[in-house]
């Protein structure tokens, strides 16, 4: 039987990527708009980027666009989140991953912080109620 | 998880976080294409949901919407989805089988009259009394008739359910009707698709658990949010039909280029569904993004509609020289032009008349 190398198959590269949608201009004008807006009245923008029609080309040229900046940071819960401020202060890049790590959600924040890197009181609530009860489980020992 | 427990409380005593739940919600605000500003009314609301049970019908089906609805069943944030509600009936899925089975339904809609969810998969065989899908003894039709009777709400997964589908299509052997004809004193959601996508499946069920309400439709039952806009709209290969670059066969230059799939029979332009946004398979891609022109699975009686390779209409000219002098003319007449043809288009979609080259030239 002929190897599968014999058969005369001509290979072609992968088509390139498409072409772009056209929408990174406008959606830096809609952040720039966003971030005027947190100056004067504090008030905050999310924008959903899996709701934008955008290739791969499209979203790696605004990541560029708005490049890398002061903080940088991951958060694990149900899967990762990344976290990271652009170039532009107030300006922040969320990733939300499931546990298999694929994209679950993709959001530009336009905001002094991102609420979702806040300790919530239930969880702080939680965490005294940890640290107490270790405290005591560790007095015995601190007696011997 | 214990009934009366919130959804909230729930999940904190499985130790997920505030940041855990937050991000649940993001995600879960994102898959119902809803605009972020809400992510903080769904946090209030899924955090005070309390979870309904489910009664999932299967009728004249091939278990393909229950393999996608599954699929978004994996250790993750759209998982919790499943978390916050009952299923309590489900032939392919529960334990439990013959009396016993047929049992808990009996069960549901004596204990939980008007508040549990039926979910109904398939298309309901009319023709000789019924015959032709029976459970348990009992038709299809007798099975949703007193299961729908008590329900909060009616959801249709998939085109079979909504639309007929497959079972429906010509000659209809079995004389197979939707979800629609039978059921008239309830609210009826139509999650058309073959099969639909299953975070849609999860959004809707999300947005039921959050609001309590069924969420706003269109003239054929679809939730909005998701059928809103056409493939067409939503494409990250609409500006080559707005170019006129077109593939005209499966491996021409335009087909490696990425360029429209009109001409190949691409259904996008009649079609109303997420998948150019929402996307398969963890948002790898969609069958456009293959290469491939989408079928319509979203509309009624799709498979009735003529070759799925056979462009919407058969351009008397060549299709990327009037795209080309719609451009140059569209400056000034665009506008009203394009809503008015937009509207036939969409009636012409309802209708399911062949949408013709100079309906889509605007």
């Amino acid at each position: 039987m002929a190897e599968l190398s014999e058969f005369p198959i001509e290979v072609h590269e992968a088509a390139s990527a498409p072409a772009s949608t056209q929408n990174v201009v406008p959606l830096l004008h809609e952040i720039r708009h966003a971030l005027t807006k947190l100056l004067q009245s504090d008030e905050s923008t999310t924008i959903d980027l899996l709701s934008i029609p955008m290739t791969d080309a499209d979203l790696q040229a605004l990541e560029e666009a708005l490049g890398n900046g002061e903080i940088d940071t991951t958060i694990t819960a149900l899967g990762t989140s990344r976290i990271r401020e652009t170039r532009y202060p107030g300006v922040w890049l969320i990733e939300h991953y499931n546990v298999a790590d694929s994209l679950m959600a993709k959001f530009i924040e336009v905001t002094r912080l991102p609420e979702i890197l806040k300790a919530d009181p239930r969880d702080i609530d939680a965490g005294l109620q940890r640290l107490s009860e270790q405290l005591s489980n560790n007095e015995p020992d601190e007696t011997d | 998880m214990p009934k009366d427990l919130t959804l909230g409380e729930h999940l904190r005593r499985q130790g997920i976080s505030r940041r855990g739940f937050l991000k649940f919600c993001a995600a879960t605000a994102s898959m119902m294409a809803m605009p972020p500003g809400m992510i903080p009314v769904v946090a209030a609301a899924l955090e005070k949901a309390r979870r309904p049970s489910v009664v999932y019908l299967s009728f004249q089906e091939c278990t393909g919407c229950l393999e996608s609805l599954t699929r978004s069943h994996s250790p993750s944030v759209e998982g919790l989805i499943f978390d916050a509600i009952s299923l309590d009936y489900q032939h392919t899925l529960q334990a439990c089988a013959g009396h016993f089975a047929e049992h808990i339904r009996e069960e549901i809609i004596k204990q939980h009259p008007g508040e549990y969810l039926v979910l109904v998969d398939g298309s309901i065989p009319l023709k000789d009394g019924g015959q032709y899908s029976t459970i348990a003894g009992m038709t299809n039709l007798a099975i949703l008739e007193e299961t729908a009777a008590h329900a909060a709400a009616v959801i249709s997964i998939g085109t079979c359910a909504s639309f007929g589908g497959i079972p429906k299509a010509h000659p209809n052997p079995t004389g197979a009707v939707p979800v629609t004809d039978i059921v008239k004193n309830k609210p009826v959601i139509n999650v058309p698709g073959c099969p639909p996508i299953p975070t849609v499946i999860t959004g809707v069920l999300a947005h039921y658990l959050t609001f309590g309400t069924i969420p706003e439709l269109d003239d054929f039952g679809r939730p909005l949010a998701f059928y809103g806009d056409t493939i067409h709209d939503r494409c990250y290969r609409r500006p080559f039909y707005d170019q006129g670059k077109f593939a005209k066969t499966f491996d021409d230059e335009g087909a490696r280029k990425g360029w429209c799939l009109f001409e190949l029979g691409c259904k996008g332009p009649t079609t109303y569904n997420a998948c150019a946004t929402t996307k398969w398979n963890q948002g790898t891609s969609f069958p456009i993004e293959s290469g491939h022109p989408c079928l319509g699975c979203s509309e009624p009686d799709f498979w009735d509609a003529g070759s799925f390779y056979e462009a919407l209409s058969a351009p008397a000219a060549d299709v990327s020289k009037w795209a080309g002098a719609a451009i140059a003319a569209g400056a000034v007449a665009g506008a009203g032009i394009g809503l008015k043809s937009m509207r036939k288009r969409k009636e012409a979609a309802q209708a399911h008349d062949p949408v013709t080259v100079d309906d889509l030239k605007t």
